[in-house]
């Protein structure tokens, strides 16, 4: 095929926004919400993940405890604690409820952003509500300043709110192009319910 | 100061309030029933109530509970009756060494007071928080199946009993 035709073809197939990671306005915040110090606490199933190694959380953690007189804040203090071991901690530190798990796990940046955007799937809220969680909220700042032992989101939280808000102000598109979800969390090796 | 509600009285403590609760209880308020077990919410020692939901009091800094409801071991019976469970403890001999049981205790109260009639599976999602060095786990189980049947016969109010919260909604 001659170059100018090829030429001509790539340019007739290539979408406004380029299919390549990170040129889409949602792909840098996608970035961020799948990133551990976000994705744990909006995992696929019931089970929280654990740090960077994203395994299921420990002493059989579940969304369920919550109907069992227990709560994230059973050990997750209401503001960080020092210590690479301890709970990390950030006021109101929860999980989104089962009515509405807004699940940042196993999605592409494409199911992310429908997800986002849907009311029936985001608890009713609006843009404007949803970035002013992911801008103001306590536990979500926590996320970019998580203490140590644990790893940061690769944009600062700063520089997060600003791709947020170019995002929105492009009209909030969703990318059209099925990157592959992220990796599944690794299976714990023995089953979790203990003997008791 | 702080001010909590500690067992039903109003208490104000001239404390840090990066002070851990657990200190603030046994070392200010002089309420040695709660244990220090791991320092670190892994092991459950030092369970107690704050508005009804069980909590590691060894890392919840006190000036992020002020005004708050705390409940203890201490403060568990109410009008010098023991707490269903705490006559289920006693009925089926669940102590070994004991060091962990007031903390085991709080968790199963917190649990009954929201499930009054657990499955084995109710069990295992919140008490896993709770470790026992001595492998009291079997009895800890059944321990709470026969609060539970006690509450049941004699008509106890779980809620009432330990002050529960209404749960909140995820963000």
């Amino acid at each position: 095929m001659p170059l100018l035709s090829t030429l001509v073809l790539i340019a007739v197939t290539q979408t406004p926004t380029s299919p390549e990671a990170g040129s889409h306005p949602f792909d840098d915040v996608a970035k961020v919400l799948q990133h551990p110090r976000c994705m744990n606490c909006h995992p696929a199933g019931e089970r929280p993940l654990q740090k960077d190694t994203q395994l299921f959380h420990k002493q059989n953690v579940s969304r369920r405890i919550e109907q069992l007189g227990h709560a994230c804040t059973t050990c997750h203090p209401g503001k960080a604690v020092p210590g690479a071991d301890l709970p990390p901690g950030a006021p109101h530190w929860n999980m989104p409820s089962a009515r509405v798990p807004m699940v940042f796990e196993k999605r592409t940046p494409q199911q992310l952003c429908e997800q986002l955007k849907d009311p029936t799937a985001n608890g009713n809220r609006t843009l404007e509500q949803l970035r002013a969680h992911m801008a103001e909220d306590a536990i979500v700042k926590w996320g970019f300043s998580p203490g140590e032992g644990r790893s940061v989101p690769p944009l600062s939280h700063e520089e997060f709110v600003r791709r947020v808000d170019a995002w929105l102000a492009a009209g909030a598109p969703c990318p059209q192009h099925p990157l592959a979800p992220q990796k599944p969390a690794t299976p714990p090796s023995v089953a979790p319910t203990p003997s008791k | 100061m702080v001010k909590l509600v500690i067992n039903g009285v109003e208490r104000e403590l001239d404390v840090p309030e990066d002070m851990p609760l657990l200190w603030v209880l046994r070392e200010v308020a002089g309420m040695t029933g709660t244990k220090f077990g791991c320092g670190a919410a892994l092991c459950g020692a030092c369970t107690v109530h704050v508005n009804g939901i069980a909590t590691r009091s060894c890392v919840m800094p006190v000036g992020t509970l002020a005004g708050q409801r705390i409940t203890t071991i201490e403060g568990l019976a109410q009008g010098g009756v023991k707490h269903p469970c705490q006559r289920a403890w006693m009925e089926l001999s669940v102590p070994q060494c004991g060091y962990c049981q007031s903390g085991q205790i709080m968790s199963a109260s917190a649990l009954l007071a929201a499930q009054p009639e657990p499955t084995n599976e109710d069990i295992d999602a919140v008490m896993a928080g709770n470790l026992c060095r001595c492998g009291t786990y079997p009895r800890i189980r059944a321990a709470i199946h026969r609060a539970s049947e006690l509450a049941k016969q004699e008509r106890v109010d779980l809620k009432a009993a330990i002050g529960v919260a209404e749960p909140k909604e995820g963000h």
